[in-house]
């Protein structure tokens, strides 16, 4: 069986510089995924060039045996590949239910898209509950805070229904108790999904990750469990030579 | 019933009435303005809907215009002659692209599917490799003033500067007589509130929710799994259909079809109104465009230099002190002084 | 052939006018996403001072460049303070803004110097030409094409050793970054304003060697000189030099060999054409700014 997710050589060269540099990773089916690394290794990049945002400069990129490269953003979304975005971006002018309904509705003729929405569909609905949003459902999405917009976007997500999920830095700039659903969203996304998330936040990852790659200049350092991860001198070094201890401890 | 139901059925009330209380000379006037209200109902969708800031719909209105202007030319030739402006010309044989205008089944097909074609085309094209915002408004200008150069350079097939003029039969309606100038003005009330309740169908449906998203975030829609590149394409392939339909209604409405009609400026006239109205709202785009062209009568009777500075200013006013035109001022005094809201939106 | 190549100092210095009228566009434009319908209307203010000065002395014309540099640019710069600067971030609306503007500028010009054209004299040691090599080029058509190399090595100059010009490219690249790194980017938005009137003044000085003055004189170029940037990238020197020439030379030689009328839409066609290979523009400034 092959793996849900293989990037095989990957290479991103911007104006010289390599962001990525000979990457090889593997997701299996029904993974929950962790990477991190310090600033510029390359994790969102590796995410960009997975969901067609950049084009790599070498390598490949399979999904479900297919090739990624290539393609163009709306195509590998409707492969089944979903992603977030660093700062949650949702259409502020429409409303809660209407973003998670857009969402929703990629799937439908153009014909269908012409008529009025009517109703909720259930997913649309079960979102709604997983997000904590639907006391909010009818009002735009511009009047959300920061953490709801976070959850309306995983809610957008989960309606699209993904095969992979890709999470760029969920819980950045939460509160603690806003993390902390979010945590509990994720672990209760991450049993019926495969889910690849980008995190700084290490209480956050030691709580909920179960396997972790470091990534470091582009390349994969480190494989593992949080603990062994953590354990590793080069991880360390490559953290406390940057970071002065604050990342890893 | 709502405001919006209110004002549309005394909207609907007075355009019945009109063919009643006015004379023959003001109904025309205002069967003008409908033609511009239809053009900007399609601006309303592709610019305040869309985002797609088009200052080429004059060239959509003239291709309409066109198409339905070389069929009634050709009705009046008659079979074997040739329309007015060639014999002055001296073209002695009809061009080959004439022929077919003088079915007015193909005709009136072409009214509706040249300009759509062409903003297919160029949609397709330009939104698939994400030109947009201003590139695109640039575009869409130089688009205009290529068009009016090729009409004005190609004389003998469309009249050149003067265009085509005297038409005195629309689909067997005597276009001097005032029943006949009635049945004109009531089509073109009747396809402009046709047009109003598609473009009303179309911003209500799933498709205008998406347009909407397109507009303040076209590349998160791409990871909802929609291209934007179709979406675009097809808002603004609808905004010049309709433009077309205006300009074919404006021919036997105004009498005239030329190139100065159509051309940068003209372009640009067709966005004051909506501008004014309040491009977020159609029924103030529609409410904004037979306004500013009904001001631009009367000042062009009493003072021609004045309506240029008017204009203008009216235009920098409405951008610096009401971005959203008069239906966001409406909206906002709705907000603080009318009822209380169920919702009050931040 | 001779025909043919006697169109070149024509087309050459059409694309000199073009150039120096999308420079400015391109850089407030660039820097600032202000689309400035106006523009259009600084190259007729600054032919207007062409026609007002003439006659006054002997070398009135040379005269009336830095003038006519001066009033485009206070014009400009005017604009930019009572206006523009309220509509940053919001580039379709500058458009539109600047458009009303520029309607009340033409008014203004009809009402003060007469609807009709007006003829500026062109002094004596631009009338005429001489042969080279059997191609005909004509004095004022040379001197147009050296306006602009001198005013396009200066601009090059300034963006690259000035440490205003510095500036400059730092906001464009960069504005956020450029205001935290403490450049009043405020102050060099209102100059790179000064500087992009300014140049369209001197155009508007250049084309009374080649046309007479009217109220709509900058209408028959502003389409084409953002057509320049468009094809050029934004707030690119080398490609508003490079798209101008193509342009230009296009313009000239589609005119030459079918006529005027489909010349305008080859020139559109092969610009739709271009966008289908670079999308942006000859060139882009990279940035890793995403979504």
């Amino acid at each position: 069986m092959t793996a849900l997710l293989e990037v095989r050589g990957l290479r991103v060269v911007f104006d010289g510089f390599a962001a990525i540099d000979g990457l090889d990773l593997t997701v299996e089916e029904g993974e929950l995924r962790f990477l991190i690394g310090p600033n510029g290794a390359g994790k969102t990049t590796l995410i960009d060039v997975v969901t067609g945002l950049t084009k790599p400069t070498a390598g490949s990129v399979r999904f479900d045996g297919q090739e990624l490269v290539g393609r163009r953003e709306h195509r590998i979304v409707r492969l089944g590949v979903g992603r977030t975005f660093q700062t949650a971006t949702v259409f502020e002018e429409l409303t809660v239910v209407e973003n998670l309904d857009l969402a929703d509705s990629f799937r439908l003729p153009l014909r269908s898209l012409l008529r009025r929405r009517r109703g909720v569909s259930d997913a649309v609905a079960a979102a709604l509950e997983a997000a904590d949003l639907t006391a909010l459902a009818d009002k735009p999405a511009g009047v959300l805070s920061h953490g709801q917009r976070q959850w309306l976007e995983i809610g957008m997500l989960l309606v699209q229904r993904p095969r992979l999920l890709l999470l760029d830095e969920p819980v950045a700039g939460m509160s603690r108790s806003e993390r902390e659903r979010t945590g509990e969203l994720l672990h209760r996304i991450a049993a019926t999904h495969t889910v690849v998330v980008v995190e700084h936040d290490m209480e956050f990852l030691r709580k909920y990750a179960r396997k972790v790659t470091v990534l470091h200049q582009g390349r994969v350092l480190r494989e593992g469990s949080v603990a062994e991860v953590q354990e590793d001198p080069k991880v360390r070094e490559v953290y406390l030579g940057r970071a002065k201890g604050k990342a890893v401890t | 019933m709502t405001l919006g139901r209110v004002s549309l059925v005394v909207c609907v009330v007075l355009l019945a009435v009109a063919p009643l209380a006015l004379s023959p000379f003001r109904l025309g006037l205002l069967a003008k303005y409908l033609c511009f209200a239809i053009v900007a109902v399609g601006i309303a969708l592709a610019w305040g809907q869309g985002g797609m800031l088009t200052l080429g719909q004059g060239v959509f209105f003239g291709l309409g215009g066109y198409a339905m202007a070389m069929y009634l030319k050709l009705e009046e030739a008659g079979s074997a002659g040739l329309p007015d402006f060639m014999v002055w010309s001296g073209v002695e044989e009809l061009p080959a692209l004439w022929e077919p205008f003088g079915n007015p089944v193909f005709a009136l097909a072409a009214v509706v599917l040249v300009p759509g074609l062409v903003a297919f085309l160029l949609g397709l094209l330009v939104f698939r490799q994400r030109v947009r915002g201003a590139y695109f408004a640039i575009l869409s200008q130089a688009l205009a003033a290529a068009f009016v150069i090729l009409l004005v350079g190609q004389q003998g097939l469309t009249g050149g500067t003067n265009g085509m003029t005297n038409f005195t039969r629309f689909f067997g309606l005597d276009l001097s007589d005032p029943n006949g100038q009635r049945a004109v003005y009531a089509i073109t009330a009747l396809v402009l509130g046709l047009t109003f309740l598609v473009a009303k169908l179309l911003v209500r449906s799933r498709f205008g929710r998406l347009l909407v998203a397109v507009r303040d975030g076209e590349d998160r829609v791409r990871f909802l799994g929609y291209d934007p590149a179709v979406v675009k394409t097809i808002t603004f392939t609808v905004s010049a259909v309709m433009a077309g339909l205006a300009g074919a209604l404006f021919v036997p409405v105004v009498g005239i079809i030329s190139p100065a009609l159509l051309g940068i400026v003209p372009s640009l006239e067709l966005l004051v109104g909506v501008a004014v109205g309040g491009r977020f709202v159609l029924a103030g785009a529609i409410a904004g465009a037979i306004a500013v062209n009904y001001a631009k009568t009367v000042f062009s009777e009493d003072f021609a230099e004045g309506w240029l500075y008017l204009q203008g200013g009216l235009f920098v006013l409405v951008l610096v002190f009401a971005p959203k035109g008069l239906a966001g001022v409406v909206e906002s005094a709705r907000l603080r002084w009318g009822r209380k809201p169920a919702e009050v939106v931040a | 052939m001779g025909a043919l190549a006697n169109q070149l100092p024509i087309g050459l210095s059409i694309a000199a006018v073009l150039l120096l009228i999308a420079l400015g566009l391109t850089f407030t434009f660039g820097q600032m996403g202000v689309i400035n319908m106006a523009h259009g209307e600084f190259i007729m203010a600054g032919a207007y001072t062409a026609y007002l000065l003439q006659g006054l002395t002997s070398q009135s014309f040379l005269i009336a460049l830095p003038v006519a540099f001066a009033v485009a640019g206070a014009m400009g710069l005017l604009l930019e303070w009572a206006l523009i600067r309220r509509f940053y971030g919001r580039p379709l609306d500058t458009l539109l803004l600047t458009w009303g503007v520029s309607l009340v500028l033409q008014q203004l010009a009809r009402d003060l110097f007469g609807a009709p054209n007006v003829q500026v004299t062109a002094p004596g040691w631009l009338v005429g030409g001489v042969d080279v090599l059997g191609v005909r080029l004509p004095h004022n058509r040379v001197f147009i094409i050296a306006l602009a190399v001198l005013c396009v090595v200066g601009v090059w100059l300034y963006l690259t050793r000035l440490p205003a010009g510095r500036r400059m490219r730092a906001v464009v690249q960069n504005r956020e970054l450029a205001a935290y790194s403490g450049i009043a980017t405020g102050r060099v938005d209102r100059f790179t304003f000064l500087l992009g009137s300014g140049l369209a003044g001197v155009a508007g000085v250049a084309l009374t060697l080649v046309g007479p003055v009217g109220p709509s004189l900058g209408t028959f170029y502003i389409v084409d000189a953002f057509l320049v940037v468009v094809a050029g990238g934004l707030g690119q020197l080398r490609g508003a030099v490079l798209a101008a020439v193509a342009l230009g030379f296009l313009n000239g030689y589609l005119e030459f060999w079918t006529d005027a009328s489909l010349a305008k839409v080859l020139v559109f066609v092969a610009i739709v054409a271009f966008l289908q290979v670079r999308p942006q523009g000859m060139f882009v400034v990279k940035g890793r700014a995403l979504v």
